[in-house]
């Protein structure tokens, strides 16, 4: 119990943090209109490619002579800008179509 | 001084991510929304590569050879991919980059554990690994819901493109269960004996099968509800890359996505009128019942030949055109606006009726008749349309199938029986378009094709909308 006390006030920032995130996460996309769903998914699934600074990380950290840490890690690097890069490309994509109405 | 600016450009890119969504969520801001969420994803990746500095020793990053030509290659591949990538096989590429993502995640979790393993090995003493404890418990989260992610995400992929068949067996659900469930225990042993390094490999492959085995009864009609709900996984396994480093910009942006997703996925069900739980327990693979007996019912069905067709629909008051799929598939939007612009000239009122979910994801369709340049005010949603059916001379169907099928409101033995449809037999005369008399994507039968007041065209959507331009136009 204690240690768990312990934990919770340690971290209290990130606690804070994502407690936060969830309520904002929900607010901010509540009233979009069915139209705007499958745009805003690839939106939000290219937000999360913000995992690749995760493998930026551990890829600068690695010695250069961990050649396994080098390879996954390298890996790792191409697959999350993949899922950034292609994910922001095909949304942009996705909604340069809907410009066209207003003309 | 380094450190400051890093913390700035992190705090810089979480704003534009909360920015980003909301503009994402409004139609006139959208796409500057997208933009403003790709800038500060670049602030938070360039900040990283250059100002990051080892909390324990201080140095910077180094092997940027490495990091550079990651970068480039994923930009490259991701940019070409997305760009040539046809309207149709929108949603699988989304599948599959966020597939990337989770693979992304759980990559970081194997490496980081192999570097605080060696740690370990080196500094053998039970003050240390307890301190680590924490650490492994993150490491094995981010592991499993990122191994689940990635091979979810590649069946969905495959599913969507065709490569891919429902499958389902009796027990399926109570087996999934037991395989997360092992999983789960497999990681509590390792945070307690973290020395026993190769549990972390049986958990993967136990992640990777569990994604692979909870996608896969889940009817190919489902797929988007499943890419969202994968798609907030992802959110949350990079959320614990956040926890990880210590890294506010990865938890932020992993915290929104799994928040916002998790809420998109649930309006996304709503959009069709059912529950989660039902997507995902209550499958289309399970109820072969009511396909056995939907079959037996099978009728007779009218042809009309173009000509007719045409006819019938020059001479209506008000056409009501219903696109789906196979609209899609055959690229037939241009031919159809066409179409729409030859009936105007003639005095035909002629407006859309969109089903939430036609195509194989909510808004397909409205993307791809935006694209043909048909005007936004011709779009109209499903309760708009269905109070319009009864003034409506033709509907004429595009390769939609499911979303008009009356089943879904008389049959409730029906797999998609509760979701609303557009209720076209209320029209005077039906005309459906579609390739063959092959069920759709849901793999029922459709009484609407049987009833006396529709007639069948059969052909590939935009060879037919052309032909019946040319049809048109001779009347």
């Amino acid at each position: 119990m204690e240690h768990l006390l312990a934990f919770i006030s340690n971290n209290q920032q990130i606690i804070y943090i994502v407690i936060l995130m969830i309520f904002v996460g929900i607010e901010v996309i509540g009233r979009v209109p069915s139209v705007l769903h499958t745009p805003l998914m690839s939106g939000a699934n290219a937000i999360h490619g913000v995992v690749v600074i995760g493998a930026i990380i551990v890829m600068g950290k690695a010695e250069t002579d961990n050649f396994l840490a080098l390879g996954l890690g390298f890996i790792a690097v191409i697959l999350g800008t993949l899922n950034v890069v292609g994910g922001f490309v095909v949304t942009d994509r996705m909604l340069e179509m809907f410009k066209g109405k207003k003309k | 001084m380094s450190d400051h600016i890093l913390n700035l450009c992190y705090l810089v890119a979480s704003v534009t991510f909360i920015l980003g969504l909301k503009m994402l969520s409004a139609p006139a801001t959208a796409r500057k929304g997208n933009l403003v969420a790709a800038a500060g994803m670049s602030i938070a990746i360039l900040g990283t590569i250059f100002l990051y500095r080892n909390t324990e020793t201080g140095e910077y990053l180094h092997n940027y050879g490495w990091i550079f030509g990651g970068l480039v290659i994923g930009g490259i591949v991701g940019t070409l991919a997305a760009r040539k990538v046809k309207m149709t096989a929108m949603p699988e590429m989304v599948s599959l980059f966020n597939g990337m993502g989770g693979a992304c995640a759980a990559l970081i979790s194997l490496v980081e554990f192999n570097h605080i393993s060696k740690e370990m090995s080196d500094h053998p003493n039970g003050e240390l690994i307890q301190s680590l404890q924490p650490t492994i418990l993150i490491i094995v989260l981010g592991l499993i819901i990122g191994s689940v992610s990635f091979s979810g995400s590649m069946i969905a992929w495959g599913k969507l493109n065709g490569k891919v068949k429902d499958y389902s067996f009796s027990g399926q659900n109570i087996l999934n269960l037991f395989i997360l469930a092992i999983a789960l225990a497999a990681g509590a042993w390792l945070i307690v004996d973290p020395a026993r390094g190769y549990l972390l490999y049986i958990i993967l492959a136990l992640a990777l099968t569990y994604g692979i085995l909870f996608v896969m009864p889940i009817g190919g009609a489902d797929m988007p509800v499943v890419i969202s709900l994968l798609n907030s996984f992802t959110g949350v396994a990079a959320a614990f890359g956040g926890f990880l480093y210590d890294n506010k910009v990865m938890l932020t942006g992993g915290i929104l996505v799994g928040a916002a997703g998790t809420l998109l996925t649930i309006l996304m069900c709503k959009a069709m009128n059912r529950s989660l739980i039902n997507v995902l327990v209550g499958s289309f693979g399970g109820s072969k019942n009511a396909i056995a007996s939907a079959t037996g019912t099978q009728g007779h069905f009218k042809e009309i030949s173009v000509s007719d067709a045409a006819m019938v629909m020059s001479y209506a008051n008000k056409v009501i055109i219903v696109p789906g799929y196979g609209l899609a598939v055959a690229q037939a939007q241009h031919a159809c606006h066409e179409l729409e612009k030859i009936l105007n000239d003639k005095g035909v009122e002629v407006v859309y009726a969109i089903h939430p979910v036609a195509g194989r994801m909510p808004g397909h369709m409205n993307v791809l008749l935006a694209e043909a340049d048909v005007a936004y005010e011709k779009l109209e949603e499903m309760e708009q349309a269905n109070e319009e059916f009864k003034t409506t001379d033709v509907v004429l169907i595009l390769g939609a199938n499911d979303v008009v099928n009356p089943a879904a409101k008389s049959d409730p033995s029906s797999p998609i029986y509760g979701m609303p449809i557009l209720e076209v037999e209320q029209a005077k005369t039906v005309i459906v378009n579609k390739r063959s008399m092959k069920p759709g994507y849901a793999g029922i039968e459709n009484e609407l094709f049987f009833q006396p007041k529709t007639s069948m065209l059969f052909g590939d959507a935009k060879k037919v909308l052309q032909d019946l331009c040319a049809a048109v136009k001779m009347v």
